[in-house]
């Protein structure tokens, strides 16, 4: 089997998700600079209320797995949107004014809460996730794919195409990138900015939502801190490609994704089994503090003056 | 604060008799802990800890303003310096005042390594990278077990050595003028001193050359940086001062422990001596330690209290007390922020600044 496509195409799959992420984290730091330190618990919190719905459906009905698996996600988007209006609306409006550290610390704050509150409402194990379609895998050129992987990286294309869709070419999109250019006179021009940036928190959560879901299927486990190891990284991925700017976060995704995977592939033979895979988690830090050092705006991003 | 102590200064009778009070039911309290329970001596002992912890936080997030999430990893690498050269896992037995301060001087080592290259960066980055570096520094604790057996990976390394000056031993019980004084009473003395010494260096750095540098910074960079401060190399100084009182903390740590594991050293950790900084008031040394003793204590009264009050209640436990610890942290960071952003006992400068 060829090593190098397999975890090519693992890493694509996780790039995928990764970039989903990266996208919500980089639309809320584009338009109000902050870190919403908060979005990955998001995702935790679609891929338990879809876990749920899926779960109370497959017990008493007996519909196709395909319309449980997308009545699971219909209800998530529309729950992760409700969080993440509720976030922005208390937890981080209140101090849209204050030190860029309040809204930050808060931010951790929300996390924890969110966290122990999915822990108390679901379960402090791993839950199974229902594996719904069938998973049949492909061969290519050596290596494989899976069913999964394909409708991941898919969708997560398709969903990509979709937003900037609505960034570039409606109404609430334009609104949006003058919110993030200048608050004040978007709102002198018309713009409700808080409903703008209500619904740059909407959308990111959303995107969450799904993503929970995929990650979810793909590792058949969900559990309450699931989000906080990916929301990391994504944040790292949306750095790397330079935050606040849609496309980076997609491209830097996609290649954190891919890194992690080739390191965690390559590394146990490149160092004599020294270190071996369970370093794959420091590769996303590294990455994110190389990117800090040497080009902190990242691989996209423009340069743009302290606003400390 | 110095309002109040200035009209004490008026009655220096009063300011007397209430320091002597307070040393003396200092010295009683954990001979009081005791016959309620040794372990609430113990609680008290993790509680000075978590105090010398937060001053240690509060150097970087208090006075400089700079968030670090990853601020545990030092106490982390200072509890394994202490725990490696004084355990049976490479059959070494230093004295403890020799690796104490070694602890204290790797972690600044690191708190340097770490802050160098990335102290240019703004606020809300410094915090994440922080973040990486404290998972960074936890999944080598757990690894370094393999090729060569280091850190003993995630069962972590036991049977660490006890204070010991000559005979005298820390954390054996002995009757001392008639008293029976255990091992955790003798450790509270010594963290006692410990921490009052902690807390004189920080008084006097708060207001030296270096703290007002430091103030000047969090209030405005770029202003600071016109009046001459070079605000990367003073930056880095409350880096590297954070990083070691964390590392001197993490030693006594494994000391009074015995033992320590990766599951000490995690980022929850990290952000629980945050909330401590917060809710007790950034850049407020009294109100860091009213923070830290705070939420060492509620949690743990909670947990005698809520999980009886749960069962006869409702005839099983409904919420475990280490969750409602948690969502008490969380909270704690959250409603500060909103509503009283300098903290329950704010310091003065921070209170203009932030409301």
């Amino acid at each position: 089997m060829d090593i190098f496509l397999q975890q090519l195409i693992n890493g694509l799959t996780l790039g995928s998700v990764y970039a989903i992420v990266a996208l919500g984290y980089t639309m809320v730091y584009g338009i109000i600079q902050l870190i919403n330190f908060a979005h990955g618990e998001v995702v935790m919190i679609g891929a338990m209320v879809a876990f749920s719905v899926i779960n109370l459906l497959a017990a008493n009905t007996a519909l196709p797995p395909l319309v449980m698996l997308t009545l699971g996600i219909g209800i998530a988007i529309p729950v992760c949107m409700l969080v993440g209006y509720t976030l922005e609306r208390f937890a981080y409006r209140p101090l849209r004014h204050a030190p860029r550290l309040a809204p930050l610390i808060t931010a951790i704050g929300a996390s924890i809460v969110l966290q122990h509150v999915a822990m108390m409402v679901w379960s402090r194990n791993p839950l199974a996730f229902p594996q719904l379609i069938p998973n049949p895998v492909f061969p290519v050129a050596g290596a494989t794919i899976s069913l999964v992987q394909i409708v991941i990286i898919g969708t997560s294309v398709l969903m990509m195409a979709g937003l900037t869709l609505i960034v570039y070419r409606t109404r609430l999109g334009v609104a949006m990138r003058a919110t993030s250019q200048n608050p004040h006179i978007a709102g002198l021009m018309g713009i409700d900015i808080n409903w703008v940036i209500a619904a740059t928190f909407m959308l990111g959560a959303a995107l969450a939502a799904v993503a929970g879901v995929m990650v979810g299927t793909y590792y058949g486990i969900a559990h309450y801190t699931m989000g906080s190891l990916l929301g990391l990284k994504a944040f790292s991925a949306a750095v790397l490609g330079g935050i606040g700017n849609l496309a980076g976060a997609m491209l830097g995704g996609m290649l954190l994704g891919i890194v992690e995977a080739l390191g965690a592939g390559y590394i146990g033979d490149l160092t004599n089994n020294v270190f071996g895979s369970n370093y794959q988690d420091v590769f996303a830090f590294m990455v994110l503090i190389a990117v800090l050092v040497f080009r902190p705006s990242g691989l996209l991003g423009e340069r743009v003056g302290d606003k400390a | 604060m110095s309002d109040d102590y200035a009209k004490l200064k008026n009655h220096p009778a009063m300011l007397g008799a209430g320091l002597v009070l307070l040393a003396a039911a200092l010295v009683a309290l954990p001979f009081a802990l005791a016959t309620v329970g040794t372990a609430w001596v113990r609680i008290t002992n993790l509680a000075i800890l978590f105090a010398l912890l937060a001053l240690g936080l509060n150097i970087v997030v208090g006075f400089a303003g700079l968030l670090d999430l990853g601020y545990i990893a030092f106490y982390g690498i200072g509890a394994y310096i202490y725990a490696l050269l004084a355990s049976p896992q490479f059959n070494l037995h230093l004295p403890f005042w020799a690796i104490l301060p070694l602890g204290a001087l790797v972690a600044c080592v690191f708190g340097v390594l770490l802050g160098a290259p990335t102290l240019k960066l703004r606020g809300d980055y410094l915090a994440i990278v922080t973040l990486g570096f404290g998972e960074i520094v936890r999944i080598f604790f757990n690894n370094l077990s393999r090729p060569i057996n280091i850190t003993n990976g995630p069962q972590g390394i036991s049977r660490i050595d006890p204070f010991r000056i000559g005979d005298f031993d820390f954390s054996r019980s002995e009757t001392l003028l008639g008293l029976d004084v255990s091992g955790p009473i003798k450790y509270y003395y010594l963290l006692l001193v410990i921490l009052m010494l902690v807390i004189a260096v920080n008084l006097r750095l708060q207001d030296s050359r270096i703290g007002r540098a430091w103030q000047a910074i969090r209030e405005d960079e770029v202003a600071a940086g016109a009046m001459g401060i070079n605000t990367t190399r003073i930056k880095l100084l409350a880096f590297a001062m954070g990083a070691s009182f964390g590392g001197l903390a993490g030693g006594m740590f494994a000391a009074i422990q015995g033992f320590i594991s990766p599951e000490s050293f995690v980022l929850v950790e990290s952000i629980m001596v945050l909330s401590m900084v917060v809710l007790g008031g950034m850049g407020n040394i009294w109100g860091v330690i009213l923070g830290a003793l705070l939420l060492s204590f509620v949690p743990e009264l909670l947990r005698y209290t809520v999980e009886p009050l749960q069962r006869s209640l409702f005839g099983k436990l409904i919420v475990e007390p280490e969750v409602i610890r948690m969502l008490l942290f969380g909270l704690a960071l959250m409603l500060m922020m909103l509503f009283r952003p300098a903290g329950l006992w704010p310091s003065k400068v921070r209170k203009r600044e932030l409301e």
